[in-house]
């Protein structure tokens, strides 16, 4: 499959933090291609192998892009049927107000989030963001009805279709992170055509955009010797500071930071000098704010990195990414995989020594 | 159970200093086959299976620390000065009466310079009376780091209880009677009693680490919406156990949702479902145990938290031992 | 001196690699093994005088290497640097600084326009830290690109020294003092298995406490800090936390941890009976490496023990030398009477 067809199935797909089965069963076939086994974990982590050709122990590498996305959630179904809700990771209240959006109730359902009409709305309200719990969502039915076929907790996801731009670029909503998962399909393509020695796990987590908990836990299960990240980050806008972002179209971003191990830092970069592939460095002062941030602390510790795909409009239903680079992400990855054995591991500078 | 909920609530054991803890052994021990203190606190009692059955070993959790506040300073006329330990409310607190484990009892102050409305009404301006006159009088009694919790006696309306600690005592009594009336389970339980929630999932977070259970569920409180311009949320009391859908920690597995719902539903108990906005329980951190632990939570509604007048009602509590028993007697997967 | 080395060291959340080569040298003679993990925590053991297999309990002291700093985001096209903060500084106290940047510390200046040049109300208003810039007098993006690059740490110029009556100044007393006090205790000869955690990134999170925790799986563990002390005119009595010259200060509860009480009592006996001053850390405001220590694995009982320093977080805090050889003392007589009678209960 093209990756960028799979990256369209993921990304029309709706799978919220804590609700990401479905999204998993439609990755699972299409990674099934290329490694060597596929499983999920107790929390609904996505876990497939490809074997490296090393000799025993090999060096066990983790690549983890996240397949939640952030949504709303009921919280009451009013006298009227009309449903309240909140959110499940960050919204941008604003981006909300007369939205399509689909409720995952008994079935699908189609809603609008309402908006009082401007003509009885006063001066002074239309110049202030309407918060969150002042909105609602129409589905067109009465309370009773409204009940039967929605419940308290069902997800609610913004209605929005992959589509293609100009310049290779594309809008979607959950590109954050299925993008992240489209670098982890074109890597183990083009890793099939190059030879590694290290055993890669892809993952695809659960729930990152509400506690990293996905990363935590598949982490501590595979303790790899390198996890690396790959979600996406700010891409350049006007408005936003040029040292702020990273430019759409210019390959990924790699971070540096004390959320990113040195020596792995310093071989992405050589590996993306070596082959020529387009990239950005991009600092991280403090918290990365990816699955790097959880896997980084599992156990003794794991050397992470951080990739990210430039992307502008973030948490918003209309994400925009330029597809060139993805492919140049996955590029970068596949190359920088071959280059692990053994003896390279001996670069993380791990020590344990007897003194006397 | 009555009696027992009084002698919960009406304990003492905020975060950190949990003494309620012997009230509570005293209350077990003759229900299970083993019982045991970690390095932070908690107690844990382990029910083994009464059949041959090799079920899973479940962690059934609910907190007994609750919130306090904590000294800073004694000055030289022998007033006290304090924080909080976990979410205390300053509009709250003024006024209150408070308990130190000593049986010491103080009243809150407030400096009154400076203090024009209830914007200025904030804990640094607070200080605790213990009606000593000087520093070295004071500290016969109480020293810094001593922590006290609001002082009320349980009180009843009817099917309703209020007291302080509700939070999360009347989750210690949910689990401690489903511990006494479980009579046959083909499963390892753990009920842990779990230190430190207030201040951040402290003590379930090394239980669960040493338990390493295939399953938890905690029994917490939650918010209501029946109250005038209560929480936007469909909860309300009496109305049954609140099978938790999501909070700040945790998003519930559908599984265990579902699992929970079509326990309850078979068995005709009540129940209500829960989102809440804010805050989180135990279960958010057992669930990121290790390599991740399947969770649910059952919340008992209970109004007015983190005030000394928390009231829940015995309908829903009773819902709540019914629904954690059926759970725990019978073998499921998931 | 050493607190001077220490002190001096650069070593920015993320970046300890020079504070950890220092003590690591200074370590080397007393210890029988070592760790550099994966975050570049530096751990080292010391066994007891009878031997890595003796029966005595395990201790782990912790203190950080690192030190709040800054990171270059971007070169302007005048050769000015843009910077981010590193861990938590006050706005307030960056304007006219002198910093360090990179691993060669090509000097420069926190500059502010003249206040001829400001506006009387732009004078009320405290310049946020995305607002400031650092000069290193380069004249071009060209010329500052080749001594510095995007992602470079910076760093408050060390300028350690005596100060009046007692006291040390100096940067980065918060954790160095505490990095300090672990040397000093290395080459004593304790009847326990001691591990001292040098660890990273405690400035941005705690982040490299735990993963040490873990690894060394101790009976007991202590942090050991530089903490805020207010002994100041503008802080009221019940505000000061800690006050110079009276002792360490032991903890009883942060916003991270809440000691464990029988730790803490067996440091106040252990005070007590050979009369080492001590004082209590009067506030639950902050955190430290004991918040990600007792959480590790089954549970941790994990205390938290400071040398009080004034203006911590800025270039100059300010130690009591009687604090710190205290401190040593007092942990000295705590882990003997641990491995010898155990904790007090």
């Amino acid at each position: 499959m093209e990756t960028k067809d799979f990256l369209r199935s993921l990304v029309n797909a709706d799978g919220v933090s804590g609700y990401e089965a479905g999204i998993a069963e439609l990755i699972e076939d299409v990674f099934l291609e290329f490694c060597d086994s596929v499983e999920r974990d107790k929390l609904g982590n996505l876990i497939a192998l490809k074997r490296g050709e090393g000799s025993n122990p090999r060096p066990k590498i983790m690549l983890a892009a996240h397949m939640d996305e952030i949504g709303l959630i009921v919280t009451k179904i009013d006298e009227d049927g009309f449903l309240r809700f909140t959110e499940v990771g960050g919204f941008d209240p604003r981006t909300l107000l007369a939205q399509e959006v689909t409720v995952h109730g008994r079935r699908k359902l189609p809603g609008i989030i309402g908006v009082k009409p401007p003509h009885i709305v006063s001066p002074e309200e239309s110049k202030k963001a309407t918060p969150m719990n002042e909105m609602f969502i129409d589905i067109g039915l009465p309370e009773k009805e409204a009940r039967e076929l929605v419940s308290v907790g069902d997800t609610i996801t913004i209605n929005r279709r992959f589509t293609e731009m100009q310049n290779n670029s594309a809008f979607a909503k959950a590109f954050d992170d299925r993008a992240g998962v489209a670098v982890l399909h074109t890597t183990m393509k083009q890793l099939s055509n190059l030879k590694h020695k290290a055993d890669i796990f892809f993952v695809a987590t659960v729930q990152e955009e509400i506690t990293l908990g996905g990363a935590f836990v598949s982490t501590y299960g595979l303790i790899p010797d390198i996890g690396i990240a790959i979600d996406v980050g700010h891409g350049n806008f006007p408005g936003s500071a040029e040292y702020e972002t990273i430019e759409m179209g210019k390959g990924p971003g790699i971070s540096m930071g004390a959320n990113i191990h040195p020596y792995v830092y310093k071989e992405l970069i050589a590996t993306a000098e070596t082959h020529k592939i387009s990239h950005q460095k991009e600092i991280v002062p403090g918290a990365s704010g990816t699955d790097a941030w959880a896997m980084q602390i599992v156990r003794e510790g794991v050397a992470t990195a951080v990739i990210s795909i430039p992307l502008r409009y973030m948490h918003t239903s209309v994400e925009t990414l330029v597809l060139d680079d993805i492919e140049e992400t996955g590029r970068l990855l596949a190359h920088f995989l071959t280059r692990i054995d053994v003896d390279w591991m001996g670069g993380l500078g791990y020590v344990d020594t007897e003194v006397k | 159970m009555k009696e027992m909920i009084r002698r919960f609530t009406e304990a003492y054991g905020p975060s950190g200093n949990e003494l309620v803890r012997d009230i509570i052994t005293e209350e077990i021990k003759d229900y299970a086959d083993e019982i045991r203190v970690d390095a932070l606190g908690n107690l844990i009692a382990i029910k083994r299976p009464t059949g041959n059955d090799s079920g899973k070993t479940i962690m059934v959790d609910a907190h007994m620390d609750e919130i306090g506040l904590v000294i800073t300073h004694i000055d030289e006329k022998g007033f006290l000065r304090f924080t909080n330990v976990g979410g205390i409310s300053p509009s709250v607190t003024m006024g209150q009466r408070v308990i130190f484990a000593n049986g010491t009892i103080g009243v809150i102050g407030i400096e009154v310079k400076d203090v024009e409305g209830p914007k200025d009404i904030k804990l640094e301006k607070m200080f605790i009376d213990i009606g000593a006159s000087s520093r070295e009088e004071a500290r016969e009694l109480v020293e810094v780091g001593d922590i006290c919790t609001y002082h009320r006696p349980l009180e009843m309306a009817k099917d309703r209880l209020i007291a302080k600690a509700m939070d999360d005592r009347i989750g210690c009594v949910a689990i401690a009677q489903t511990l006494k009336e479980l009579k046959e389970t083909p499963h390892t339980i753990a009920f842990v009693f779990a230190a430190q929630e207030e201040v951040g999932l402290r003590g379930a977070t090394t239980a669960a680490y040493q338990i390493n259970p295939d399953f938890a569920i905690a029994v917490d409180i939650t918010v209501t919406s029946d109250t005038p311009k209560g929480h936007t949320m469909e909860i309300d009391l009496g109305k049954g156990t609140a099978i938790k859908i999501k909070d700040r920690s945790m998003i519930t597995q559908p599984k265990v949702k579902d699992m929970l719902i079509k326990t309850a539903k078979e068995n005709n108990i009540p129940y209500q479902l829960e989102v809440l906005e804010f805050g989180g329980t135990d279960a958010g951190a057992i669930n990121l145990s290790r390599g991740g632990v399947p969770a649910g939570v059952l919340s008992i509604p209970c109004r007015y938290a983190h005030t000394p007048n928390e009231m829940v009602d015995l309908r829903d509590v009773q819902a709540t031992i019914d629904l954690l028993k059926i759970v725990l007697s019978q073998p499921f997967e998931l | 001196m050493l607190i001077q080395r220490l002190s001096e060291a650069f070593g920015v959340s993320g970046n300890e690699e020079e504070v950890r080569n220092l003590i690591l040298e200074e370590a080397k003679p007393y210890i029988n093994h070592y760790w550099i993990d994966a975050l570049g925590n530096l751990i080292v053991y010391k066994g007891p005088k009878e031997g890595k297999e003796a029966n005595l309990p395990k201790i782990m002291l912790a203190a950080h290497m690192d030190e709040i700093g800054f990171m270059i985001s971007h070169i302007e096209n005048n050769g000015l640097l843009r910077f981010e903060k590193v861990g938590g500084i006050d706005d307030r106290i960056l304007p006219s600084k002198e910093v360090i940047v990179g691993k060669e510390k090509i000097p420069g200046v926190i500059g502010l326009k003249a206040i001829h040049l400001q506006k009387p109300h732009e004078r009320q208003q405290v310049m946020s830290s995305d607002q400031l810039l650092i000069d290193i007098g380069a004249r071009s993006k060209e010329q500052a690109e080749k001594l510095v690059k995007i992602g470079d740490y910076a760093t408050f110029t060390p300028r350690f020294s005596d100060f009046g009556k007692d006291l040390l100044k100096g940067k980065a007393f918060d954790d160095r003092v505490g990095c300090a006090v672990l040397l000093e205790l290395l080459k004593e000869d304790l009847p326990v298995h001691l591990y001292a955690a040098f660890t990273v990134q405690e400035e941005i999170g705690l982040r490299g406490a735990g993963v040490a925790a873990y690894r060394i799986n101790p009976d007991y563990a202590f942090t050991v800090e530089g903490t805020t002390c207010a002994d100041i005119p503008v802080s009221e009595e019940h505000n000061k936390v800690t006050r110079l010259g009276r002792g360490p200060a032991i903890s009883f509860m942060d916003r991270t941890s809440i000691a464990d009480r029988d730790l803490v009592r067996t440091m106040i006996q252990q005070a007590e009976e050979h009369n080492i001053p001590y004082q209590w850390r009067e506030t639950t405001f902050g955190g430290n490496d004991a918040g990600r220590i007792h959480t590790t694995r089954e549970g941790i009982k994990t205390a938290s023990i400071a040398v009080p320093a004034r203006y911590i977080h800025s270039p100059q805090s300010v130690i009591n030398v009687n604090d710190f050889n205290n401190t040593v003392k007092l942990l000295s007589y705590t882990l003997t009477r641990i491995g010898k009678g155990g904790i007090v209960k």
